[in-house]
């Protein structure tokens, strides 16, 4: 957060406050961890590799002549002898969504130096991520057995598969890495490396817990994906 | 430069804000899954599922990424190349639909 508390600079809101920034033959992010802003990039970057994904879909789906599948049925869940249309979607979605509202508590308790809860909060956020990944495994394996791959599927258009594994599988990386991360961030702000301003592995800048943020942006971008995926490639 | 400051005051958004914000997303996904649900067909059903899956990306992005509360500066950056990504779109459409074209008329005509 670029807050004048934490940081030291004034902030003026809107369009005046980003002039006097960018004519100020100073950093233009000022106030803004340098690590956050690269977070930014970065994200910015995988926005475009994630719209590419999504733009080729658009474009193969709309240009084949052949029915597409019915992601309703071909992603329903037997309950009970009767199929419920998107339910092991619906429910990853809301345990994503869980997962970024424990993520955002968790960078607020960070900011206040609250080690317990920011740790445990971490914690949380990495087992819905887990959740997550497990329900797509068992989503790909279900599919696999039907005979979905990336060249052919018993549903209709061939390209169907090639997309769904691609789109997922990126997905499903991300949110593996973030996982990964995670973990080691509940680790590290348990054993209060943030508080000593420890120096973390590869680096000689001293901890801090602007870096739950900075994992923080990371983590809602995955949920932020997924609501795109969602729409687009399960709902549309 | 900010980093070698010593951050002594902390200030943060209150709680209240992200539980509403955390509701808000539950709701909203809600509402896209019923879109599927009770089978909303056509332009309703892409209307629909187009605004909560823009209210739910726009939430995220305002409140538990912290752009409402960042320097236009970094915003600015942030946003307008998301404006290349819509052109984008734009140009597929009009490839996608002149590739189905072709399809259905070779299709028809037979080479």
């Amino acid at each position: 957060m670029s807050d004048p508390k934490i940081e030291g600079y004034t902030f003026k809101p809107g369009f005046k406050g980003m002039a006097e920034d960018t004519g100020s033959d100073q950093t233009i992010f000022k106030g803004v961890h340098w690590g956050k802003a690269m977070m930014w990039i970065f994200l910015l970057s995988d926005t475009f590799i994630f719209s590419c994904f999504l733009i080729s879909y658009m474009k193969g789906r709309g240009s084949t002549p052949v029915e597409w599948p019915n992601p309703s049925e071909v992603f329903a869940l037997e309950v009970g002898g009767v199929p419920v249309p998107l339910l092991l979607i619906a429910i990853m979605t809301f345990v994503l969504i869980t997962s970024s509202g424990t993520m955002a508590l968790a960078v607020k308790y960070g900011y206040e130096k609250n080690k317990k809860k920011c740790g445990w909060l971490l914690l949380a956020t990495a087992l819905g991520g887990l959740t997550f990944v497990g329900m797509q495994a068992f989503e790909w394996t279900k599919l696999i057995h039907e005979g979905v791959r990336p060249w052919a599927n018993p549903f209709g258009a061939q390209q169907f598969g090639s997309f769904f594994f691609m789109i997922t599988g990126f997905h499903g990386t991300h949110v593996s890495i973030g996982v990964i991360f995670l973990s080691i961030y509940a680790y590290k702000t348990f054993a209060g490396h943030y508080d000593t301003r420890k120096r973390g592995w590869f680096t000689s800048i001293k901890g801090d817990y602007v870096e739950i943020e900075i994992l923080g942006l990371y983590w809602h971008f995955v949920d932020l994906v997924w609501v795109f995926i969602f729409a687009f490639f399960y709902l549309w | 430069m900010s980093e070698t400051k010593k951050q002594e005051q902390t200030s943060t958004h209150k709680i209240g804000i992200y539980l509403w914000i955390w509701g808000l997303l539950f709701v909203l996904s809600f509402f896209s899954y019923m879109v599927d649900w009770f089978q909303f067909q056509g332009l309703l059903r892409w209307t629909l599922i187009l605004t909560f899956m823009f209210l739910k990306a726009g939430l995220i992005m305002a409140f538990f990424m912290h752009l409402f509360w960042e320097r236009y500066a970094l915003v600015n950056v942030l946003l307008w190349p998301m404006t290349a990504i819509a052109c984008f779109v734009f140009l597929m459409v009009a490839e996608f639909r002149y590739t189905l074209f072709t399809r259905l008329f070779y299709f028809v005509v037979g080479g």
